[in-house]
This record gives C-alpha cells, sequence and structure tokens, in this order.
C-alpha cells in the first residue's frame, strides 16, 4: 500500500482528476511538483516518466502509469475495496460507464479546457481572453450540457444512480469555470446545477482546490 | 449451379441470419467511416454477427432526427445490445471485448490490474495523441476531396509535424514490445487502424515508413483478416446500399 506517487501540477485539471480519485479512496501518496512554468515537464527526469511531456504522471511501487484517466480508473480497480466505489462492473453498467468516460473526454473536456485556458489560464500569464474563442466554446458546451440536462433528468449521476468516475472526471475544469461567466450555463439548467452542487461539494473536490 | 452449391452459398448467410436475430446487434453507421470501421474491426476479430444499417452522412441523416435519438451529438457508430443504445466507437469496442472476452481474439490484458491499467494508458494515449493530428490529416487529405473540398496543405503540415513526434515515441515504445500495450495485439492497435489505413494512401505514408518498427507493427496489423473484412463493403455491410 506505500508508495503511491503522483507527479504533477496542484493546479493541473488532469492532476486534480488523479487527487480526486485518490482522495474518493482515502488513499495516502507522495506529491512531487512539478513546476510546469519551467518547463519541468518537457525535461528529463519527467520526460522518462510522461514521453508526452505532460502531468500527472503516477507510480505505486514499481508501477507507473501516466494519462489522468488510465491511472483514475487503475485506482478505482485496483484499490475497489477501499473509500468509495468509483465504478461497477455488471455488464450493463461497464457499457454507460466507457461510453460516460468517451464523453467526457471527447465532448466536454475539449471545449472546457479552452474556455479554462482563455479565461483562467491566459490572465495568470498576462495573456488577454479571446472573447470570439470563448463565445463558440460556450455554444459548443451549452450542447453538451443539454445532453447532460437531459440525462441528468433521467438519472442522478452521468453513469447511473451513484456517483462514478464519469462524474468525477468534470469536477477540475467544472471547478474552474463556476468561477468565470461561462457559471451561467451550468446555473441555467436545473438538473445540471444540482448534479455540479452534488459533485463539487465532495470532501474529494474541496481537497484538492 | 446445383442445389448442394446454392446450400453452401447461402449457408454463412443463414448462420449470420440465426445468430443476427439471436443477438440482437445492430451498427448504424456508414461502412467508410474511421469510427464505424472502429467497431466492426472489433466484431470481425470476435467473429460475431450484427445488422448494419446505413446513415446516409452525405445528406446529413446523422444531424436529425430520428438519428439524434440515438447519439444527441449526432454522430456514427450507434450501436444497439438489445435494449442498451451505445455510441463513442471507443465504449463500444471495450463493452464488446469485455462481454465477449472469452471469444475470438484476446484484445484485452487482464492478466493483472498493472497489465489492464498500461492497456488503458496507450488506449487514452491513442484517443488524446494519436487521434488528433491523424484525423485531421485524414479528413484533409481523404474526405475533404470526396466532397469536392480542397486539402489545406498548412494544416496537412502542422498535424505531420505533430504525428511525427507521437510517432518517435511509438517507435521507441515498439522496441520493447511487439505492440503497442503488451506483446499481443490489442485494442490499442485495433484503436489507431481506421485512420492508419486511409493515411497509408497519402503522402503521410511516408511518415510510418521511415520508421522501421512503426513500418513493421503497421504492416503486421492492417493485415490482419478481420481488419480486412471489416474495410471490405461486401463483407462487412452485406452489400446494403450506401445511398
Amino acid at each position: 500500500m506505500a508508495g503511491i506517487k503522483v507527479f504533477g501540477h496542484p493546479a493541473s485539471t488532469a492532476t486534480r482528476r488523479v487527487l480526486i480519485a485518490l482522495h474518493e479512496k482515502n488513499l495516502d501518496f507522495e506529491f512531487v511538483h512539478i513546476e510546469l512554468k519551467d518547463g519541468e515537464h518537457k525535461k528529463e527526469p519527467f520526460i522518462f516518466r510522461n514521453p508526452f511531456g505532460k502531468v500527472p504522471a503516477f507510480e505505486d511501487g514499481d508501477f507507473k502509469l501516466f494519462e489522468s484517466r488510465a491511472i483514475t480508473q487503475y485506482i478505482a480497480h485496483f484499490y475497489s475495496d477501499k473509500g468509495n466505489q468509483l465504478v461497477s462492473l455488471g455488464s450493463k453498467d461497464i457499457a454507460g460507464i466507457a461510453m460516460g468516460i468517451e464523453i467526457e473526454s471527447h465532448e466536454f473536456d475539449p471545449v472546457g479546457s479552452k474556455l479554462v485556458w482563455e479565461q483562467v489560464l491566459k490572465p495568470l500569464y498576462g495573456m488577454t481572453t479571446d472573447k470570439t474563442v470563448v463565445e463558440e466554446e460556450e455554444a459548443k458546451l451549452a450542447k453538451v450540457l443539454d445532453v447532460y440536462e437531459h440525462r441528468l433528468g433521467e438519472s442522478k449521476y452521468l453513469a447511473s444512480d451513484k456517483f462514478t468516475l464519469v462524474d468525477l472526471h468534470t469536477i477540475p475544469v467544472i471547478q474552474y469555470l463556476l468561477g468565470t461567466p461561462t457559471k451561467k450555463l451550468f446555473d441555467e439548467r436545473p438538473h445540471v446545477s444540482a448534479w455540479v452542487a452534488d459533485i463539487t461539494s465532495r470532501p474529494s473536490a474541496q481537497k484538492v482546490l | 449451379m446445383d442445389c448442394l452449391q446454392m446450400v453452401f452459398k447461402l449457408f454463412p448467410n443463414w448462420k449470420r441470419e440465426a445468430e443476427v436475430k439471436k443477438l440482437g446487434y445492430k451498427v448504424h453507421g456508414d461502412p467508410f467511416s474511421t469510427n464505424t470501421r472502429r467497431v466492426l474491426a472489433v466484431l470481425h476479430e470476435k467473429r460475431l454477427s450484427y445488422e448494419p444499417i446505413t446513415v446516409k452522412l452525405q445528406t446529413g441523416e446523422h444531424k436529425t432526427e430520428p438519428f439524434l435519438s440515438l447519439n444527441p451529438f449526432g454522430q456514427v457508430p450507434v450501436f444497439e445490445d438489445g435494449s442498451v443504445k451505445l455510441y463513442e466507437s471507443r465504449a463500444i469496442t471495450q463493452y464488446i471485448a469485455y462481454v465477449h472476452s472469452s471469444r475470438g481474439t484476446q484484445l484485452l490484458n487482464l492478466r493483472s490490474h498493472e497489465t489492464m491499467a498500461t492497456l488503458t494508458m496507450w488506449m487514452e494515449i491513442e484517443a488524446h495523441q494519436f487521434d488528433p493530428p491523424a484525423s485531421k490529416l485524414t479528413w484533409e487529405q481523404v474526405i475533404k476531396p470526396i466532397y469536392g473540398l480542397e486539402t489545406d496543405q498548412t494544416i496537412v503540415k502542422e498535424n505531420e509535424a505533430i504525428l511525427e513526434k507521437v510517432l518517435n515515441i511509438y517507435e521507441k515504445r515498439l522496441e520493447e514490445s511487439r505492440f503497442l500495450a503488451c506483446n499481443s495485439f490489442t485494442l490499442v492497435d485495433l484503436h489507431h487502424l481506421p485512420n492508419i489505413q486511409y493515411l497509408l494512401g497519402t503522402p503521410t505514408k511516408k511518415l510510418f515508413e521511415k520508421r522501421s518498427k512503426v513500418r513493421k507493427w503497421v504492416d503486421e496489423i492492417t493485415s490482419r483478416e478481420a481488419w480486412k473484412m471489416a474495410c471490405d463493403q461486401e463483407k462487412s455491410w452485406f452489400n446494403k446500399p450506401r445511398n
């Protein structure tokens, strides 16, 4: 059980995805800070952990992994007897969870991350938010949230009536967007709004802020 | 043709129709779509029968009802397993690979949590690092010309540069491992096939050919029987008309 390490940055959405999963499971781990603004993620020794030069990277004893959604799934399965259940294994549930993970990964995250970049990160780096991009991406996000709104009208959480990785994966991007004008897109959809309030108030989500 | 010959010719169809009825699998898509082919590849690796249902992409059928009730994101393919309707090709392939894990080609690496996590990691790499430049290159060089649109060579150049970096990492990986996730063919390699197949018919082909391990891997995965069947419209889409 000893020897879990996360190499990342505390503000990175992908790093937070992994940290939230570890907190859900009440697991101890060591956090190794990778200084992104110094390009540490693009140089040795980090580049040996992830040749694609992105945070986070992960270690559990001798076992090494990268890609946040692969890490969260490993944590969910390997530590399935610890803390909160994050996946369920009936074949219909596998279908719903696999599809939910893909939807977050291909439809929600690309758009959400662009909005975080424009409105939260660019200002931090002294760059100007491009309002045209924000408008375009908000239009796309609205369509995704309409699908989520419909789904959450039928089900308490995205994949089932229980909180799973599908919901967890959205938390870091949502947390940032709630501090921007984009928040209105979540507020104006009642089921999405209730779900956002629920998942962001989980202790694991609070711990990464 | 005598009676016996006729029966032997019809038998595979009857057998298939019986299985289709029993399993009730349906694939809504287009036999030339990369995402649809990803799913067909798995069905053929598992020797599973299914009913193909054409969605007319050229007339925008996927962006209107009733298709939107199947996939509100308006994309093919959609897979039906009885009452379960699934979309996102990589969710469909994983579902089929799990449910039928004891049948046909083994496409997962279920030996341990670590081997499965490594496989999941490489599936993420294909989806987040390989697919973005590869699918843009397929779009520009293969699909746009079909619709009478002009290839944007700047976009091609930019994305080839990105793809080169990814393939350098693949080249290193394939020095240590026969396939990407482990020493046997898995979903990870399969997920790459649709874009690779199209790109082999474009100048981007050279990026795969100039890296010896990548070239060998590409040769091996594209020559699989199941993949060839997935690309053969007669065998995979049962000669149902596209329009």
